[in-house]
């Protein structure tokens, strides 16, 4: 798959520096992180924007995974050629936040090409994560997904699984009906582990991740996500490990091609998985929402946004700005919105991108697309559901990845690892908050 | 008769060094005094704030259970690694060293893996070994045997060793060629009509004769499989699982780069500097005793 994208990424790069400006436009640098299908379609995008107009030229580059791309452009700031806008996803929220002086907050940014921009019309769940207590819009929300059940209808059929699943004993149950039906080296499996198993886990069946509000009232906030339902879920998953009813997939999206080759017939990922399952998945398939626990008052809670945000590099010229400006409003017209939602899998980010899409009776056809909408406005958001917001996170995933590991390996009890995963979380979060001021 | 030619002026000679002087200056001390004083300070990830807080990225790095950790996994690697790699290449070379038909074109094509990039190595062997992807795993899984780099350390670890060997088998085998055919073949012969056997002839003819060889590609190794197999290592596992992959060279990268912790990552740096310097020293001091040149 890598190297897939390297190969994409050299013909764009030579496309690139083929095709020399004839007269002087101003190019804009877009750092992405999009593979598969989405990244065809950023570049689609980049190319219908320059088609649009000819003062500005939009250069999408592809950087890497998530955490590759936000790292690049760290660097790239630290040596002084930053693009003008990278793509951060949420995780990556209150780095970029804390880093006054290195980006633009959109808000501003709009403000000061004079382009028209309300921010009431986009959709408060998403842009709400990535906005000042204020309300005043820090980075422009690009692809947001959240994390729905990839459901084989084909092989649960075969296993005879009639239902789909809707709790975790109901997942755990069929996916030992599909491992004795002959998918023994997968009843179920996911994608971001952490992601899955700990942070929309939480906010699905409302409890804490961490005190104030999951850190979106303060960076003087400290994990909890060692409790006994945690503990309980972990050991579940455990006990299955043994025999892979459950199999552990790593640590980021590489796992996914293990649903679409047929191999895992339940998967839990993001809901933008959808461009790549259109393409490669030779099967019936849907999304369901996440499974939960039913013994746990209030489950299902809502679940919380993943994905990216665009965010604007500080230290550019005016019209650069006001080239990004006109993207950003460009990125927003209804039609693109619905489209691109449409196409991607992604959320729309704008109410009336979502009103068209309902109008237009799209998700009758395809209830795929509006399973992670229907779970993030499941219930009114509580302090534990509102979004999460820990700096340093992309170090601290990893951590907790690792705890997991260990459990799920054998070496550590569910409460050992969930223990050391909370500790050295903190210990994180501490430093963190030493840094930013 | 002898003859020697000297310089009057004194400025000639340091005029002739400066050149070298300056490169390594540039390239070796004014990093390393960077990465000094980079380990005293506490930064934020953009570099827009930073503060002198003298040891206490080293307290933090010495209190973490994790670091020490990551020294136990290097010293695995490193001797895997080494060991492995070495007596591999020197089996090959000795093959390759003989009157083979096709000795010519096997000699280039051990060659070859040394031009593959190490990151594209690592995905190489990654395309092997995936659990459920990979085209070799696949029959060993089916052959009833538990491959899962993903979770299972010991499997993680000798994927990252096999894979960091075949990138170093084919350097030192080139090194060992050109050493085994830098050894006179009167020697040799003088030892087989005196009856030893080809085992005894290559213990105690070739093998003290090859030792300079060995020593220096013994220093190159450990430097190798210290700092550059890096690069495999993010590709095959990313450190994991649980750690079990994460060298000391890794986890600067994973602190620094992955996570935004430059003081850490530099205190790491620097650690690490001093345990090269003293390795190198050491072999010099007393593995080099035992080399006959």
């Amino acid at each position: 798959m890598a190297l897939r994208h390297f190969g994409l990424a050299a013909t764009l790069a030579t496309t690139l520096a083929l095709a020399s400006p004839a007269h002087a436009v101003t190019e804009l640098n877009w750092w992405h992180a999009m593979t598969g299908g989405n990244n065809d379609i950023v570049n689609k995008l980049a190319d219908e924007f320059n088609a649009s107009q000819s003062e500005y030229k939009v250069v999408p580059s592809f950087k890497g995974g998530y955490a590759d791309t936000m790292n690049a452009g760290i660097a790239a700031f630290r040596a002084g050629n930053a693009p003008h806008i990278i793509q951060v996803f949420e995780v990556g929220t209150a780095t970029m936040m804390s880093a006054t002086g290195a980006i633009k907050p959109v808000y501003k940014l709009m403000a000061d090409a004079g382009e028209k921009f309300d921010p009431k019309a986009y959709l408060p769940a998403i842009t709400g994560y990535y906005s000042t207590s204020k309300g005043e819009m820090l980075s422009f929300p690009f692809n947001s997904s959240s994390m729905v059940m990839w459901i084989n209808k084909d092989e649960l059929k075969k296993a005879g699984v009639t239902d789909i699943p809707k709790t975790w004993p109901e997942v755990f149950d069929a996916a030992k009906k599909l491992k004795a039906a002959g998918h023994d080296t997968c009843g179920f499996s996911n994608a971001w582990a952490t992601w899955a198993h700990i942070e929309q886990f939480s906010a699905w069946h409302n409890v804490a991740i961490g005190t104030k509000g999951n850190g979106l009232d303060g960076f003087d906030t400290e994990l909890k996500f060692n409790s006994p339902l945690h503990v309980k879920h972990l050991q579940n998953l455990i006990d299955l490990q043994k025999d892979k009813t459950y199999d552990y997939g790593g640590r980021a999206n590489a796992g996914e091609a293990r649903f679409g080759s047929g191999e895992c017939a339940i998967f839990l990922t993001s809901s933008g998985y959808y461009g790549t399952a259109k393409g490669t998945a030779k099967f019936d398939f849907t999304s369901a929402p996440m499974p939960y626990y039913p013994d746990v008052a209030g489950a299902p809670q809502n679940s919380i946004i993943g994905g990216a945000s665009l965010w604007v590099m500080g230290g550019k010229k005016p019209e650069e700005y006001k080239g990004v400006a006109k993207f950003f409003t460009f990125l927003s017209d209804t039609n693109r919105q619905a489209k691109l939602h449409q196409e991607s899998g992604y959320l729309p980010i704008t109410k009336a991108a979502y009103e068209k899409t309902k109008a237009d009776g799209f998700y009758e056809k395809n209830p795929v697309l509006q399973t992670p909408l229907k779970e993030l406005t499941n219930k009114e958001p509580t302090e534990n559901s509102r979004g999460l917001r820990f700096g340093n996170m992309v170090q601290m995933r990893d951590l907790w990845a690792e705890e997991i590991e260990a459990a799920l390996a054998g070496k550590k009890t569910a409460k050992e690892a969930l223990d050391a995963a909370v500790a050295r979380g903190d210990a994180i979060l501490r430093a963190f908050e030493k840094t930013a001021k | 008769m002898e003859k020697s030619a000297y310089f009057k002026g004194r400025l000639l000679p340091y005029l002739l060094l400066v050149p070298q002087l300056v490169i390594t200056f540039l390239f070796f001390y004014w990093p390393a005094s960077q990465a000094l004083w980079q380990s005293f300070l506490r930064e934020d990830a953009f570099g827009l704030s930073s503060d002198f807080i003298g040891l206490e990225n080293y307290q933090t790095l010495f209190a973490q259970p994790e670091y020490y950790k990551s020294m136990l996994t290097t010293a695995v690697f490193s001797s895997l690694v080494a060991v492995l790699s070495l007596s591999i290449a020197l089996l090959f070379a000795t093959q390759a060293d003989k009157n083979l038909k096709a000795a010519p074109a096997f000699k280039t094509f051990m060659i070859w893996p040394y031009a593959v990039a190490p990151a594209v190595a690592g995905v190489l062997w990654i395309f092997m070994f995936h659990p459920s992807l990979g085209t070799l795993a696949r029959p060993l899984r089916a052959m009833g045997f538990d491959w899962n780099p993903l979770l299972n350390g010991d499997h993680a670890m000798a994927l990252v060793v096999m894979a960091a060997v075949w990138k170093q088998i084919s350097y030192n085998f080139l090194f060992f060629l050109a050493g085994l055919q830098a050894i006179p073949k009167s020697v040799i012969e003088a030892g087989a009509i005196d009856g030893a056997g080809p085992m005894r002839r290559f213990w105690t003819i070739v093998f003290p004769l090859l030792s300079p060889t060995t020593f220096f590609l013994l220093v190159v190794n450990v430097v190798y499989v210290f700092f550059d197999t890096f690069g495999i290592i993010d590709a095959v596992s990313g450190g994991g699982p649980a750690g079990a992959t994460t060298t000391m060279v890794y986890k600067v990268y994973a602190d620094g780069r992955l996570g935004g912790d430059l003081g850490g990552s530099a205190a790491q740096s620097v650690v690490l500097m001093v345990i090269v310097i003293a390795m190198t020293a050491i072999q010099f001091r007393y593995v080099e005793r035992r080399v006959q040149y």
